[in-house]
């Protein structure tokens, strides 16, 4: 057998009805190859994972993997995933999300997640668009670009979603495309092996809303442009600011030490127990 | 460890219900401050470490809301306490818990509105929103307190309710009950009735986690617990899957409601006074039940044959108390701090049997004994 068939044997669910809802050619299926590549190097047992989802395209992910998976509401993701943790710290929670969900209708949650240092991964799927709803513009969606509801061009700035991150606090960033598989792989593999709130980007293409409507190309042309405009962090530092223009900063951008939420309550828990503070 | 077997306690309304959670098992709370419940949050950042358990303060009260059903899934019994702003933020994630059938306790110590409208001041009126608030159909349980020790009591039954249903329970007091100090008996022998969740018992790959059951209430595994299983908010299967098949569709949320509706003489609970002979009914709950009881007395001092139905269970509405009261009586009273949310279910009971008066009081001032009796006098 193959390495990637006895992954899917392993991991996808057998009883759950395929096919999937994603369209052909989209990029959550190497995100979630990616997802259970890294899982299965660092060797967790299934039922210590908690795989957790918000609304859009991403969120119908958790449903195919054999792991406790939890698809909440929109924008909502982390703070179940911070319920499920501070519950049962022994747990490894994973929170899938996309672009929409974590830095629109999610982004409070997400920036308090962050500085709170809660002991979470957040994988976030950045197609610039919301998929699902027929592609409408996101917080992610460039200036200047159309969509459903843009479509006299957005003239909106855009978040960028990993300095967002960093900014609020978060001790591992990285980002990747669905291009560079094999840094996701190692990203999400460093994300999960952190301890505090570690978050990876990927950027994907949805040629489906964003890439038809904006006559970005097919597929695969929209992730020759990830390749394209990709730039390691080690090969930016050399770089001029003019030519770093149009690119993307890939790599792990943040890797830092902070206590720990649930580190810092069990001696909260000491404290209480002793009846300090009182 | 202190000491607590036996103790006479001054508590507030908040205080007890601090004391009921944890009594019957709390073990985690999120939560958002807000005015007239902060004193639930205080306490329970005090309390919750010292026994293990978490307390976490929230961005916001979706966040709260979003956080205890997460750590109801991992096996925590989970609560939240708000007000009406507060109340009106977590609808989305309430009926998150009510689809996907996660056992959690809302506290609402209700103040007036709309909007900030009252903050430290009594109302009723999230009467119908605690009912209806979230969207969809849904079934729900609703359950009030009028005194201290109530609090206590009620807020035990909400988490075995919630635990036993897999359905949130929502504790609705009002700022009155919450703010008011009353002597009360704490004691740690005293019996009292603790309910779990069942989990299963089959090995898990036969567990089913949406299956129809008699009761209509599915085992619950807690995650991590080897019974690896999909939660969504999305309607689904018996495996939890999400569905679109109508042939599904229907039948799970038919057992949502019946899982509630064949059990009402478990969740319905309501206090009879001096309605055997009574010819007039006060139906009253929370703080305006306790003013409702000395207008009965007075009323018959004066020889009117007036009883009192006070309502612990709000909803599912107790359309059984009221047809028991409606036997002798011809007029009703129902007295409310809101526009008239329960005089309406009281009206669609009563089927023009009795004639049905409000007295509605809006002003964020209590309803006193002595209105009631004005009111009692007027339609007598």
């Amino acid at each position: 057998m193959s390495e990637i068939t006895k992954l899917i044997h392993k991991y996808l669910r057998h009883d759950k009805k395929f096919p999937h809802v994603w369209c052909p050619g989209c990029g959550i299926g190497i995100m979630l190859g990616a997802l259970i590549r890294a899982i299965d190097r660092i060797g967790y047992e299934k039922d210590e994972i908690v795989l957790v989802s918000g609304i859009g395209c991403s969120g119908r992910l958790p449903v195919y993997v054999d792991f406790n998976t939890l698809h909440t509401t929109h924008g909502r993701a982390l703070v179940f995933a911070t319920g499920v943790k501070l519950a049962k710290p022994s747990l490894k929670v994973i929170v899938i999300m996309g672009d929409g969900d974590a830095v629109a209708i999610g982004g409070n949650h997400f920036i308090h997640a962050a500085r709170r240092n809660i002991d979470l991964t957040a994988i976030i799927l950045n197609n610039s668009i919301y998929g699902m709803t027929g592609g409408q513009y996101s917080p992610t969606t460039p200036y200047g670009m159309r969509s459903t509801t843009t479509v006299y061009s957005n003239i909106e700035q855009d978040f960028k979603i990993s300095e967002l991150a960093v900014t609020a606090g978060a001790v591992f960033v990285g980002r990747g495309t669905v291009y560079h598989a094999k840094l996701l792989d190692s990203l999400m593999e460093k994300a999960f092996l952190k301890k505090g709130f570690s978050v990876v980007e990927v950027i994907a293409h949805c040629h489906t809303q964003y890439g038809r409507q904006n006559r970005l190309g097919t597929a695969v042309e929209m992730m020759e442009w990830q390749r394209d405009h990709a730039v390691p962090v080690e090969k930016a530092l050399k770089m001029k600011s003019e030519e770093f223009k149009d690119k993307i900063l890939i790599g792990v951008l943040v890797d830092k030490e902070l206590p720990v939420y649930q580190d810092e309550y069990e001696k909260v828990r000491e404290r209480a127990k002793s009846g300090a503070g009182r | 460890m202190k000491k607590r077997n036996l103790k006479e306690v001054l508590l507030q309304g908040n205080e007890a219900v601090v004391e009921g959670a944890l009594r019957a098992g709390c073990r985690f709370f999120a939560g958002y401050p807000i005015t007239p419940a902060t004193e639930i949050s205080e306490l329970l950042s005090v309390r919750l470490p010292q026994v293990d358990g978490t307390f976490i303060q929230m961005e916001d009260e979706i966040a709260s809301m979003g956080a205890v059903i997460g750590a109801s899934l991992a096996g925590a019994k989970s609560m939240t306490a708000t007000s009406g702003p507060g109340f009106s933020l977590m609808q989305e994630n309430l009926g998150f818990a009510v689809i996907a059938e996660v056992p959690c306790v809302i506290v609402n110590v209700m103040r007036g509105g709309p909007s900030t409208g009252l903050p430290t001041f009594p109302s009723q009126s999230d009467v119908m929103q605690a009912r209806w608030g979230t969207h969809g159909d849904h079934p729900i349980i609703v359950l009030s307190a009028s005194t201290v020790r109530e609090c206590y009591d009620i807020t035990i039954k909400a988490f075995n309710l919630s635990e036993k249903f897999r359905n949130p329970v929502i504790v609705l007091i009002d700022e009155v009950v919450a703010h008011m100090r009353e002597k009360m008996v704490l004691s740690d022998r005293e019996e009292v009735e603790i309910f779990d969740r069942i989990k299963p018992t089959v090995p898990p790959e036969w567990y089913i986690p949406y299956e129809d059951t008699p009761r209509g209430v599915p085992a619950m595994a807690n995650f991590g617990e080897g019974y690896r299983y999909h939660v969504t908010g999305l309607t689904h299967d018996i495996r939890g899957f999400p569905t679109s098949r109508p042939d599904e569709i229907g039948p799970f949320i038919a057992r949502l409601f019946r899982k509630i509706d064949q059990h009402f003489s478990e969740i319905q609970m309501a206090e009879y006074f001096q309605i055997e002979d009574a010819e007039m009914t006060i139906i009253a709950y929370g703080c305006v039940a306790r003013s409702a009881k000395r207008a009965v007395q007075e009323a018959r001092e004066k020889g009117i044959k007036v009883g009192l139905l006070k309502l612990t269970t709000l909803w599912p509405f107790m359309r059984s108390a009221v047809e028991k009261v409606l036997q002798t009586s011809r007029v009703l009273i129902v007295p409310e701090m809101n526009m008239g949310q329960i005089s309406r279910e009281v009206k669609r009971v009563n089927r023009d049997i009795a004639k049905v008066f409000t007295l509605n009081k809006v002003d964020g001032t209590i309803i006193t004994p002595q209105e009631i009796l004005n009111r009692i006098m007027e339609v007598s």
